[in-house]
């Protein structure tokens, strides 16, 4: 079988400074694979780069079996692969429900994108009692909420999620993880960038370490849980 | 000392044609945050624009029967021109510094003078525009020309025209979601180009609009008649807040009165005699746009910059 999205050597610069310094990994279609690593380490580079925001200096991407470089980052999301950026990048003067809908952009089928807005509702039910209030009004929390919910619309075959937890309190975090952890049962493919590397990795059926714009270090989440150097690294064990 | 209801009409009609072309100011700068300079003289070949359909026309034909297709043509070049002006003058400058845009625009706006100063015929001279003929109008008091009904009609549909599609078309949320979050927007799908080149192009249109309804107030065009229209329409959508459509008409309305107030009554303040009359007039507007941005540096609608994308 054939993984839905493969990167082979990318490398993205920004002007003469190289972010991301050649890497290569998979995500196969059902898993849920996290990238974390320090600050800086190129994590959000690679994202951006996967959907068409910033354009590699080189490098493969392959997605569902069509390469992904030189396609504009607008026709990327038609192919399927949705990304909720860090930060949320919520349209901030427009309501729940309108940016729900900017997620389906694309799609033609109204009855469907009403559907998918009410399951949105479903999984975040404050948001479908705030549908009208303008997204920039959110706490944080419900930002983040409304940010996956977002890029759930476009119905994405791969969902790029780049720091959901960050900034949120333990509560609000662990509401994100457990529905991460949902849509993995109800099969969505997911590429998580994370800070929190605990909760990433035990989510997570793949994990790779980035430093300093390479791959350190890759594995299985439960092998990378307990392996030494990232207990040290990244679950602040001495 | 002319009355007030006159003076209000005045300013009415002459603030209509500034927030007209102020529109195109506004939606390219909420977009791209560019200020599209040369915007006065897309408003300039508008009024060329119509006035060669006028002349193509059979003579004798009447005004009211040509007035369709003369808006349509003006319509047409500003649009045609504001799109190439996207596309060949700004377009290779996105990201570039910002001094960049600027002197592109004033190096445009001098080459579309000078276009029509050169090739248009007698383009050198102002070229007379067709007037209604017939009795000026009484409405509240105020006595109002035939052919200013024009931009008194034609502003509020503009208005409501674009406030409908900004607000319930599909094309319209994408343009709302461009101008928030242009990155973003794209991950959406939204193709931001195509509505960069959509905001370039209704401002266009409506600056066409406004050059049609200032041909049929002034009875004339002129190669140089986009310069101080041009700038008092910037100055409008500064004074609404840059970015916010409904503003710029509020603003261009506001100058407008202003101004007209500002002609008729400086001169009766004591003291004030040697400040009044229409020599002043620009003068008093731009006051009005300082004291707005002392007190209100985001203009009368606009948001605060922090609220911004
Ligand atoms: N727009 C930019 N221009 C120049 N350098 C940039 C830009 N964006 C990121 N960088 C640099 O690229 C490197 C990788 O940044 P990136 O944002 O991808 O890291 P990250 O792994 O997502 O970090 P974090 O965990 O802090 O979000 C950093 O050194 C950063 O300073
Ligand atoms: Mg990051």
């Amino acid at each position: 079988m054939t993984a839905l999205l493969e990167v082979e050597d990318l490398r993205v610069a920004y002007g003469k400074i190289e972010a991301v310094k050649g890497i290569s990994f998979t995500v196969e279609s059902g898993q849920v694979v996290t990238l974390i690593g320090t600050n800086g380490a190129g994590k959000t580079t690679t994202l951006r780069t996967l959907s068409g925001l910033l354009k590699p200096s080189s490098g493969k991407i392959t997605f569902d079996g069509k390469p992904l470089t030189g396609v504009a980052a607008h026709k990327i999301v038609a192919l399927g692969l949705a990304h909720s950026p860090e930060g949320r990048h919520l349209f901030p003067r427009l309501t729940i429900e309108e940016n729900l809908q900017l997620g389906a952009f694309l799609r033609k089928d109204k009855d469907g994108i009403e559907k998918d807005i009410q399951r949105v509702y479903e999984l975040f039910p404050i948001l479908g009692e705030r549908r009208k209030q303008a997204s920039g009004t959110l706490s944080g929390g419900e930002q983040q909420m409304l940010a996956m919910g977002r890029a759930l619309m476009s119905r994405p075959k791969l969902l790029m999620l780049d720091e959901p937890s960050m900034g949120l309190s333990p509560i609000m975090m662990k509401k994100i993880m457990e529905t991460i952890r949902e849509l993995r049962e109800q099969g969505t493919t997911i590429l998580l960038v994370e800070q929190n590397a605990q909760a990433a990795l035990t989510l997570a059926d793949h994990a790779h370490v980035m430093e300093i714009g390479r791959i350190a270090l890759s594995g299985t989440g439960q092998h990378l849980l307990h392996d030494e150097s990232v207990r040290k690294a990244y679950l602040g064990e001495d | 000392m002319s009355e007030l209801p006159q003076q209000l009409a005045n300013g009415l009609i002459l603030g209509a044609m500034y927030g007209l072309i102020a529109i195109g100011y506004t939606m390219v700068y909420g977009i791209v945050q560019l200020i599209n300079f040369a915007h006065g003289e897309i408003f300039m070949v508008g009024g060329f624009g119509a006035l060669s359909v006028y002349l193509a026309l059979p003579t004798g034909t009447s005004l009211a029967l040509a007035l369709p297709v003369m808006l349509l043509g003006g319509i047409a070049v500003s649009v045609l021109v504001g799109i190439a002006a996207e596309r060949f003058a700004y377009r290779p400058l996105r990201g570039a510094p910002r001094l960049a845009p600027l002197i592109t625009a004033i190096g445009l706006s001098i080459a579309l003078q000078q276009a029509i100063w050169k090739w248009y015929p007698d383009g050198k001279q102002a070229r007379v525009f067709p007037q209604f003929k017939g009795r000026a109008l009484d409405i509240l008091g105020a006595t109002v020309q035939r052919g200013d009904l024009f931009v008194l009609i034609a502003a509020p549909l503009c208005m409501i025209a674009l406030g409908f599609f900004v607000a319930r078309t599909r094309s319209g949320r994408a343009m709302q979601a461009t101008a928030q979050d242009p990155d973003t927007a794209k991950l959406m799908g939204i193709n931001t180009d195509r509505i960069i080149v959509l905001a370039f192009a209704i401002g266009a249109a409506f600056a066409g609009v406004a050059a049609v309804a200032y041909g049929l107030r002034t009875g004339e065009v002129q190669f140089r008649m986009g310069f101080i229209m041009g700038l008092k329409a910037f100055t409008a959508a500064v004074l609404g807040g840059i970015g916010n459509i409904y503003g710029a008409m509020l603003g261009g309305v506001v100058l407008g009165i202003a101004e007209a107030l500002a002609t008729a009554y400086v001169e009766d303040i004591p003291g004030m005699q040697q400040f009044g009359g229409g020599a002043w007039k620009d003068v008093w507007a731009f006051v009005l746009l300082i004291l707005v941005l002392l007190l209100r540096p985001q203009g009368l609608l606009g948001e605060r910059v922090a609220d911004r994308a």
